[in-house]
């Protein structure tokens, strides 16, 4: 027997030997010996196994209904982030609402005001879509710094659903919209009643009245039961707990689009209305806080996404930048959605940095961020983009690079 | 009487929709839902406030917060920062980056005082909006705020706001 297999073998037969006694680290356990054993009875609503732990990240708050959980997106697969495990971000805690008696209001500038059950919206024709929804402040920290240690805590403010609704532009036609109707007002039912103008192209172009999330009604603090989906925009405007829609002929200036997600630039002015979230990705395999077992074969993951259409491309560099490969794209490539790529990759064993860069259907490239900040300076905020270094040490731990 | 109107308000509703689901919202309904206050004064109620009116109101329920000249406390300055938004250090406030006073009373009224939003009333909404732009050194003690005159203060950074123009990056190609 060659030396590594005996080793093996001793190894095997002394696990073997102490089962008797007691419970050993990766011993098997009865069921798993014996599939004949009986399981658990069926129940009606399912719960994932006691052995996962994946959670967001819920930081220390001093007032626990302002603020936001993070996505573990390192510890997600494919494109679809549980409902469970979505992103979070409250200004004045997650209401309770009951569907039986919450309503949408359409008026403003329009023919005929309109009041819409949870129940008539449900009638109405439906639409189901992937999307992403990422918070403009996504990323944020590393305006100043690339610093993030791991994917949740730069990345994390980013989740993707499949999200059924009615298209708001059926409401609209319902509502019959005026010409002088250029922009709408939407509305939260939270105790903030937070509130977001959008212009009127974005909402007969593809916006959702959704109540629906990844095959079941919405979850509360996504916004049940109805929230605005606005493909491809920053988080904050896909305002949750809808409750009314305001036809106008200019923005409302609000407090969130005007003191908040605004971009501030190195010259002291401040982009307003920075809807669409640009191109981006992350390698969340390996990444940050991860260790690798040792050299040989890896595959390398990562999420990629643009609000600006499809994702075409992700090159990958496993050498600090100086050379890219061209990583393979999960298809179907959905638009304002996340793309999931992947390259198999051989770790020699020794230190390295590496990062990925996305190219989206509008011919946009992924900036680095020194690209970045040469272009807004480092006190935007909002809207950081940049690609994600990160550094493998000899030992095959993950850092932030 | 009211039959026949509710017949008629039906019917002009029906009259152009392809589905015919939803019901006509009243002016009441509406009345009572939209709260919306435009930078043209648009939605703003009756009623009247200066800082001096502001100041017992503010030390009781905004103060703890905002700290009791607006510097900032347990949240963010109301005061401060101007000339900071070029500096590596920008402190955005009211009155260094905020471009509407109408938006501060929107702001007030529907989500101030944290703990219990919309507890205050028009005159009460008024006096504090006074109050911080005051401490802000943009109208005066005894100036009154009110649905004529709110709109009109013209706030320092009023200009100091720019249409999106992105893509600004990615096109470089490394």
């Amino acid at each position: 027997m060659p030396k590594n297999e005996r080793r093996r073998f001793l190894q095997l037969s002394g696990i073997v030997a102490l089962a008797g006694c007691s419970q050993q680290p990766g011993a098997k356990t009865d069921e798993e010996k014996l599939p004949s054993a009986l399981g658990k009875p069926i129940r009606a609503y399912g719960e994932r196994s006691q052995f996962e732990t994946a959670k967001r990240a819920v930081p220390d708050l001093k007032r626990p209904q302002i603020g936001s959980t993070r996505t573990p997106l390192a510890e997600t697969e494919g494109i679809i982030t549980p409902s469970s495990l979505h992103f979070e971000r409250h200004h004045a805690g997650v209401p309770d609402l009951d569907p039986a008696k919450h309503t949408l209001l359409l008026h403003g500038l329009v023919e005929r005001p309109l009041v819409f059950t949870v129940a008539d919206l449900k009638r109405l024709p439906s639409a189901s879509h992937i999307y992403f929804v990422e918070c403009a402040g996504n990323s944020g920290g590393e305006w100043k710094a690339p610093g993030g240690p791991n994917v949740a805590a730069s990345f994390g403010l980013a989740s993707c659903s499949e999200w059924t609704g009615v298209p708001l532009k059926i409401l609209l036609e319902e509502a019959g919209l005026r010409p002088a109707g250029k922009w709408l007002v939407a509305e939260g039912a939270d105790a903030c009643k937070m509130s977001r103008s959008l212009p009127i192209e974005k909402a007969l172009e593809d916006c959702l009245v959704a109540y629906a999330q990844n095959g079941e009604a919405i979850r509360p603090e996504q916004g049940y039961p109805l929230r605005l989906v606005v493909p491809g925009y920053e988080g904050n405007v896909n305002v949750k707990w809808l409750r009314q829609i305001k036809i106008v002929d200019q923005p409302n200036q609000t407090k969130d689009e005007t003191s908040k997600y605004t971009d501030l630039l190195a010259d002291g002015t401040a982009r307003q209305f920075t809807f669409v979230m640009d191109a981006k990705s992350v390698i969340t395999y390996p990444s940050g806080g991860q260790k690798l077992a040792g050299p040989g074969f890896q595959e390398i993951r990562g999420l990629a996404w643009s609000g600006r259409g499809v994702i075409e491309k992700v090159e990958v560099s496993t050498d600090g930048g100086k050379t890219w490969t061209k990583a393979a794209l999960q298809e179907p490539r959905l638009p304002k959605a996340f793309t999931r790529f992947r390259l198999p990759w051989k770790w020699d064993g020794t230190e390295t940095e590496i990062t990925a860069r996305a190219v989206d259907s509008a011919g946009y490239t992924q900036p680095s961020r020194e690209e970045l900040t040469e272009a807004r300076g480092a006190n935007s905020q909002y809207h950081y983009n940049g690609v994600k270094m990160w550094k493998i040490g000899a030992d095959g731990s993950v850092k932030n690079a | 009487m009211r039959s026949l109107l509710v017949v008629f308000v039906f019917g002009v509703c029906a009259f152009g929709q392809k589905y015919n689901v939803g019901k006509a919202a009243s002016a009441d309904e509406i009345k009572a839902t939209d709260q919306f206050m435009a930078p043209d004064g648009t939605g703003l109620p009756a009623g009247k406030g200066t800082a001096a009116d502001g100041r017992d109101i503010y030390s009781r329920r905004c103060a703890r917060c905002h700290g009791a000249q607006g510097q900032g406390d347990e949240e963010g300055p109301l005061v401060g920062g101007k000339g900071s938004l070029k500096t590596a250090k920008p402190l955005k406030t009211v009155g260094s980056f905020w471009p509407y006073a109408t938006t501060i009373y929107d702001y007030v009224h529907r989500a101030m005082p944290f703990d219990n939003p919309g507890l205050l009333d028009a005159n009460q909404t008024y006096s504090v909006v006074a109050l911080i732009l005051h401490m802000n050194g943009i109208i005066g003690e005894k100036d009154e705020m009110n649905a004529q005159t709110l709109p009109k203060v013209k706030m320092p950074n009023r200009d100091g706001f720019v249409k999106d123009n992105r893509p600004d990056t990615g096109k470089k190609k490394k």
